[in-house]
């Protein structure tokens, strides 16, 4: 037993990715079909206001709101901020400002870039109007961003500035978009912390380093750095193991995805000798309709493995019930 | 409402007349111990239990109560800071939950968890409780993290970041003629010199505003980025006068939140912290300190409206620990505003403290609590 030296920290990239599948309700549906189609829809309260981007209940009455309408694809600057520098996935790559925009015939605010030369063309009740992307598929980034309305021409035609009342919208589209995919990814460095590390490193020279509570006595591996029985630091590493009894199993008769193990497989909980407390693995080299609680079984480690690949049995014999059922 | 001064006024004199505390609540519950850590740019050698853990000693050392004898824990902590599920479960390790305890979580700040736990002693189902909250912001990219709480159809898909939002909130302040650049700065300023006297701040002292983040925020109305934990101790009545000299009395605590959506609100007001405090009894009398959770210089502007603060000067001390400007671990920060203003209490500096914690973009959802001293 050794008082635990400062740990080498370690670290690995951690990479957390969802494609997050979102169905649509029938007001969110019309909105983002509608920008597909080049529309911009809002919807209006009893009380007369138009909401852009629409909600499907009143803010303020918690009131079901449908009645859709089209808003135009113009409108004001309301507040704005310069971003010298965007990040990763924002809808510009370039210095940009991020606005909320009161589009014309609306009463509430859009939130989206402003792509503009710089801070100085930008101002609060500045005139913009939406630049579409190139390639819509029913999702807010169908607006590619905002422009300034003096940015072009400004003659009446389709790319006027000219604002418009709302309009009513019946919010049909031929093959309505129902459900969005909005791919999340968020990167992270993991670091394990002291007692994690301590445990990982011993791993690596094979051996299996628990940690002692200094109140309790008992020895948890892997360690976690605190008991959670008193509630304090376990700072004394112990040496367990190689060998352990078999507590408790399951059969294994599903196949995961991506796993190189043929099934059924033995999934067992571990006692480590010296242990106070059992860690879960793999049990190979006997049939799995052999493998019992009380089975005796060590680890196997593979060429270059950082940790056991699985555990196979000692040829000892089982270990007496009474020898780990505290530990089940 | 109650009719209130105009601006709360410290009293004059320590001799006036104490205002009796009104009682509104089944039972009297007070912040009796706090504790934090040194809030750190990154804390790579500690787990997170192990961050968290010397903080929940302390505060347990300042009442003498073993993990055994709380009547209820409640945490405070994000998933989304760590990157893992049910990163909070690894702390309990730290509480001691075994023999089972009763606990819960909030994946909120932890002033929310303080609320729940503030409830639990209400209903009777515990005297103590242990409150503790954690944020571990370095392993990821905390700006580009926070976009996740963001409405998932029409806004997250823009990856619009916390500094972005609070932009939008300041250029909307500075437009309204509530602030400017200059004043924020001094904002900035006062919060980080006023950390120099608290020891476990990040960023103290003269601190360069820096360039424009996002336009018109600059470095210096940011607040810095970092890992760290907090907790608290609460108990009720006699319970409370047993574990601390002068208990700091939650008064009055409330919780509101706005709408999700941005465009739908008046981003230079706080209704949902004005309606708050009016819940909690702010508005009955004077504060003579004020604990707000402003990440952004632009947001203590917002909080002093609606807390009818005013400006420097009023005799109010307005976050006198530094702030989330100086130290602002995600999700312990409201927890510690409200530790900060118990603290005060409990060493006298202070009668009668807001304390306030906020969550979400732009002071979305607001806590807002009274606390109160037992007057000599």
């Amino acid at each position: 037993m050794t008082a635990a030296p400062p740990p080498e920290t370690l670290r690995a990239p951690l990479v957390v990715e969802f494609p997050f599948t979102r169905s649509l309700g029938p007001v969110q549906s019309a909105f983002l079909t509608g920008l597909r189609e080049g529309v911009v829809l809002g919807v209006k309260t009893s009380g007369g206001k138009v909401m852009v981007p629409p909600v499907e209940y009143d803010p303020v009455t918690a009131e079901e709101i449908r009645e859709l309408v089209e808003v135009a694809p113009t409108g004001t600057v309301t507040t704005w901020a310069w971003n010298a520098s965007p990040r990763p996935n924002q809808p510009l790559a370039t210095p940009f400002a991020w606005v909320l925009v009161t589009l014309d015939g609306a009463g509430t605010g859009l939130l989206h870039a402003l792509d503009a030369p710089g801070p100085d063309a930008v101002r609060t009740g500045m005139r913009v109007r939406v630049r579409w992307a190139a390639e819509r598929s029913g999702a807010i980034t169908d607006i590619a961003c905002f422009e300034p309305c003096d940015a072009g021409p400004d003659d009446g035609g389709p790319d006027s500035c000219d604002g418009a009342p709302a309009r009513p919208h019946d919010g049909a589209f031929a093959d309505p978009v129902t459900g969005i995919v909005a791919a999340a990814r968020l990167d992270y460095t993991y670091t394990p912390g002291r007692a994690q590390t301590a445990y990982i490193n011993g791993l690596a020279e094979r051996k299996t380093v628990g940690e002692r509570c200094p109140s309790c006595h008992k020895v948890y591996v892997p360690p976690r750095g605190a008991c959670p029985t008193c509630g304090v630091a376990t700072t004394d590493r112990v040496e367990v193991g190689p060998a352990g009894t078999v507590t408790t199993y399951c059969i294994v008769n599903i196949k995961a995805r991506g796993l190189d193990i043929d099934v059924p497989y033995v999934y067992a909980h571990i006692a480590l000798d010296g242990a106070g407390l059992a860690l879960h693995g793999r049990i190979g080299g006997i049939p799995y309709d052999q493998v019992r609680m009380g089975l005796r079984v060590e680890p196997v480690w593979t060429e270059g493995g950082r940790h056991p690949d699985h555990y196979r049995p000692t040829g000892e014999p089982d270990a007496d019930y009474d020898a780990y059922k505290e530990l089940i | 409402m109650p009719a209130t001064p105009a601006r709360p006024v410290r009293p004059a004199t320590p001799s006036a007349p104490p205002a009796p505390r009104k009682r509104r609540y089944a039972r009297e519950v007070a912040v009796v111990a706090f504790a934090q850590s040194d809030h750190r740019r990154r804390t790579d050698e500690l787990s997170e239990v192990e961050m968290v853990m010397p903080v929940l000693h302390q505060v347990l050392a300042q009442t003498g109560l073993k993990t055994g004898e709380i009547g209820f824990t409640c945490s405070g902590s994000s998933d989304y800071l760590a990157g893992r599920a049910f990163s909070f479960t690894m702390t309990l390790d730290g509480v001691g939950a075994w023999p089972p305890i009763s606990e819960s979580h909030v994946e909120m700040d932890g002033a929310w968890a303080l609320y729940e736990a503030w409830v639990k002693i209400q209903t009777g189902e515990a005297d103590t409780a242990l409150v503790y909250a954690y944020g571990k912001s370095s392993p990821g990219s905390v700006r580009d993290v926070l976009t996740r709480q963001l409405d998932p159809y029409y806004v997250a898909p823009l990856w619009p970041d916390a500094v972005a939002l609070a932009a939008l909130q300041a250029r909307a302040l500075i437009d309204a003629g509530d602030t400017d650049e200059q004043a924020l700065a001094a904002i900035g300023a006062r919060s980080r010199a006023d950390a120099a006297a608290n020891p476990h701040a990040q960023l103290t002292g003269v601190v360069p505003q820096g360039d424009h983040q996002v336009a018109p925020l600059r470095t210096g109305d940011c607040p810095p980025v970092g890992d760290g934990a907090a907790a608290v101790v609460l108990a009720a009545g006699d319970v409370a006068r047993s574990l601390c000299a002068r208990p700091a009395w939650i008064t009055g605590i409330d919780h509101r939140i706005e709408a999700h959506g941005l465009g739908l609100r008046d981003l230079t007001d706080s209704p949902s912290t004005r309606t708050a405090a009016e819940h909690a009894g702010l508005f009955d009398g004077p504060v003579d300190t004020a604990e707000l959770h402003a990440p952004f210089s632009s947001q203590e502007v917002v909080l002093r409206k609606a807390l009818r603060l005013g400006g420097p000067g009023d005799g109010v001390a307005v976050n006198p620990s530094g702030g989330a400007l100086a130290a602002n671990p995600m999700m312990a920060a409201g927890l510690i505003r409200i530790g900060e203003a118990a603290a005060r209490i409990h060493r006298g500096a202070s009668d009668r403290a807001v304390a306030h914690a906020t969550s979400g973009p732009c002071l979305q959802q607001n806590l807002v609590a009274v606390l109160e001293g037992d007057r000599a």
